[in-house]
């Protein structure tokens, strides 16, 4: 305890040089747990902002180089036939081919332009869910994304008109809110009953087919048998799973996560070399009490201690303030980047200040061993001689 | 304290000691093939021109370094075998050190400069008391004991010193030039105290360069060159 006491004293003594390497230890601290709630928090973000299901593969239409690749698919589609094939490769699995377009609406007297996917009605409650009136029923009735119904104030039982002319469909349900979907992206689009959409706009193939996996299991092998059907001579469709693209995405992100939060530790090391500083001068003036102390009978380990004692306060005094100044750093990076502070009070994030406050002590004592191992190594003779 | 020794026993013995510092400009050799016998209860005064190696036989007889050649032993124990650590627990046990410069401390009070030997052994029941006990028999008075070491003359520094050097109740006093820094009289109410010291049992070696401080002693060694003359 009297190692601990000196040690104390020591730092009250030289309280400037000690302060400035607190205020280094609290900037590091601050900058690894903003930087790193700040990352979680995007990446929180962004997995929420995207449908998290993992059930679904999407087929599309293959563009191949030589066929260029602006344009959504080059007039390339999915024909009856490769979905019969996609069909019996899916077996039990539900296989959803889908048309997609776009046309012009008009609510009230305003003209705009909105996508358009049709498909089976008994397909919708299978793909999509609903917030109000009911699902699409085969004949004319519409569904309509939540953005879009929100933005024109649509309710179910009211009409739209499509296309330039006087056809006019009425509202039948309006679908919950979806994210951004890597199969299709209905917040801002009309679902239609496929015999219509086949009527309005010529029979022709199938633009995607969605299918989903009952168990998850079976994603590979469905895939597997997907791609075997139809692209065994050439690529003739893209398959590909969202879990394997959510996954891709999320790792980008926890990626660039990282990279913030490891530019974060730089300062930290920057503050962990300023206390290398302030204990090697400590070590040094103090040549002549570790002499006393050991003429004493402090053994080589005691030394140490207390030097190590003088790290660690420095490194608790620097961590414990940086912790509680990284809520208000990590809310003002979070707020600035994001606009939001939603996902700051999350457990995932939070625990970022825990891992900067871990990383301020332990480089505080990392920099606090080479200067007490200097200490204790001294000769106690010439440290007695030292004046 | 312990009753006066009967039967002298040598409780220092250097059996032909070597001491070299290797130096850049060249090896230093500090004692030269000195052989040295102190019976325990000895009041010794070390005497002789300044280089000659008086400072490293204390220190060596300290236990704060290891003889280059030869033994020494201590209270029955050969050191040069001895690690690091057993070395210091050696020194932590048996030996009090008195210094020219006091070596207190500054960053702690008087009492907590006399208590601090006796933390390094774990703080024994009754330390407090023990504290008081001998600075009291150094002759301070508790007005003083919360102040800062350089809050005080060098008189009541070495005083402290020596208080110091008894909490552990050691068998062996070891003081280098202990008046070196103070007035005459001081020094001499510190004599005093040291040859009070022997009396009550302790084994004391003092080195001093004024003959009239030799004098408290009951035998004086003159080294010359690094040997006993
Ligand atoms: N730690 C050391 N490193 C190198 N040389 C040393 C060391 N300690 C002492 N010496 C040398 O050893 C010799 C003896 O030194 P020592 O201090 O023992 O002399 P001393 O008799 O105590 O002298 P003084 O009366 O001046 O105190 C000197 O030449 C000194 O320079
Ligand atoms: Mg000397």
């Amino acid at each position: 305890m009297i190692l601990f006491d000196l040690a104390r004293r020591n730092i009250r003594l030289h309280w400037l040089r000690s302060l400035l390497a607190v205020v280094g230890i609290i900037i590091g601290v601050v900058a690894i747990s903003s930087m790193g709630m700040l990352g979680n928090s995007l990446v929180l973000s962004i997995s929420d902002s995207l449908t998290s299901v993992g059930d679904t593969i999407v087929v599309s239409p293959h563009v191949s180089s030589a066929q260029g690749s602006f344009g959504s698919s080059g007039g390339l589609r999915i024909t009856e036939r490769q979905v019969e094939e996609i069909r019996r490769a899916a077996g039990a699995n539900t296989v959803i081919p889908l048309r997609t377009g776009a046309d012009r609406i008009t609510v009230g007297n305003e003209a705009k332009t909105a996508a358009l996917y049709a498909m089976d009605p008994a397909d919708v409650p299978v793909l999509l869910e609903k917030e109000g009136g009911i699902y699409l029923r085969y004949g004319s009735g519409v569904m309509v994304g939540k953005k879009l119904a929100e933005e024109n104030d649509l309710k179910v039982g009211e009409t739209i008109g499509i296309g330039t002319g006087d056809e006019r469909a009425r509202i039948v349900g309006i679908l919950k809110e979806r994210g951004i979907g890597f199969d299709i992206n209905p917040d801002y689009a009309l679902v239609v009953p496929d015999t219509w959409f086949a009527s309005r706009y010529g029979e022709r193939d199938y633009d995607q087919v969605i299918i989903k996996v009952r168990n998850l299991e079976d994603i590979d092998g469905v895939k597997a048998a997907v791609d075997d059907k139809l692209n065994r001579r050439e690529q003739v469709v893209n398959v590909l799973d969202t879990r394997k693209v959510l996954s891709t995405i999320i790792d980008a992100f926890n990626q660039i996560s990282t990279f913030t939060t490891a530019i974060g530790g730089i300062s930290l090391v920057v503050a962990g070399i300023s206390i290398l500083n302030v204990m090697l001068m400590s070590v040094t003036e103090r040549t002549k009490e570790i002499g006393i102390i050991r003429s004493l009978g402090a053994k080589r380990g005691e030394v140490m201690r207390i030097f190590l004692s003088e790290a660690l306060i420095l490194g608790l005094l620097g961590s414990a303030i940086g912790g509680a100044l990284s809520l208000a750093g990590g809310y003002l990076a979070v707020n600035v980047m994001l606009q939001s502070t939603k996902y700051l009070f999350e457990a995932s994030t939070l625990v970022y200040i825990l891992y900067g406050v871990a990383f301020g002590i332990g480089v505080s004592l990392l920099s606090g061993i080479y200067p007490a191992w200097k200490a204790a190594m001294m000769n106690p003779i010439e440290a007695l001689r030292f004046e | 304290m312990s009753p006066p020794v009967t039967d002298p026993y040598p409780i220092i013995r250097l059996e032909d000691v070597t001491k070299v510092y290797p130096m850049p400009a060249g090896d230093v050799l500090a004692l030269d093939h000195l052989s040295l016998d102190v019976m325990a209860g000895e009041f010794i005064a070390i005497m002789g021109p300044s280089g000659s190696g008086k400072s490293t036989l204390l220190n060596l007889i300290g236990c704060l370094d290891v003889p280059t050649t030869g033994e020494i032993v201590i209270s029955g124990r050969p050191v040069r075998s001895l690690s690091d650590d057993d070395l210091t627990t050696l020194r932590r046990d048996n030996i009090g050190f008195v210094f020219q410069t006091f070596n207190l401390i500054p960053l702690l009070s008087v009492l907590e400069n006399v208590e601090f030997p006796l933390l390094l052994r774990g703080r024994p029941a009754g330390s407090r008391e023990r504290c008081t006990e001998v600075l009291g028999a150094v002759g301070l008075t508790p007005d003083l004991f919360t102040h800062r070491p350089s809050e005080l003359s060098g008189g009541q520094q070495q005083r402290v010193a020596i208080a110091r050097a008894l909490v552990n109740d050691p068998g062996i006093l070891l003081c280098d030039e202990p008046t070196g820094n103070l007035d005459t009289r001081t020094g001499d109410t510190i004599m005093a105290l040291l040859g009070a010291l022997n009396r009550q049992g302790k084994t004391i070696l003092l080195v001093t360069h004024d003959p009239r401080i030799a004098g408290f002693a009951s035998r004086t060694i003159r080294i010359v060159d690094g040997s006993v003359a």
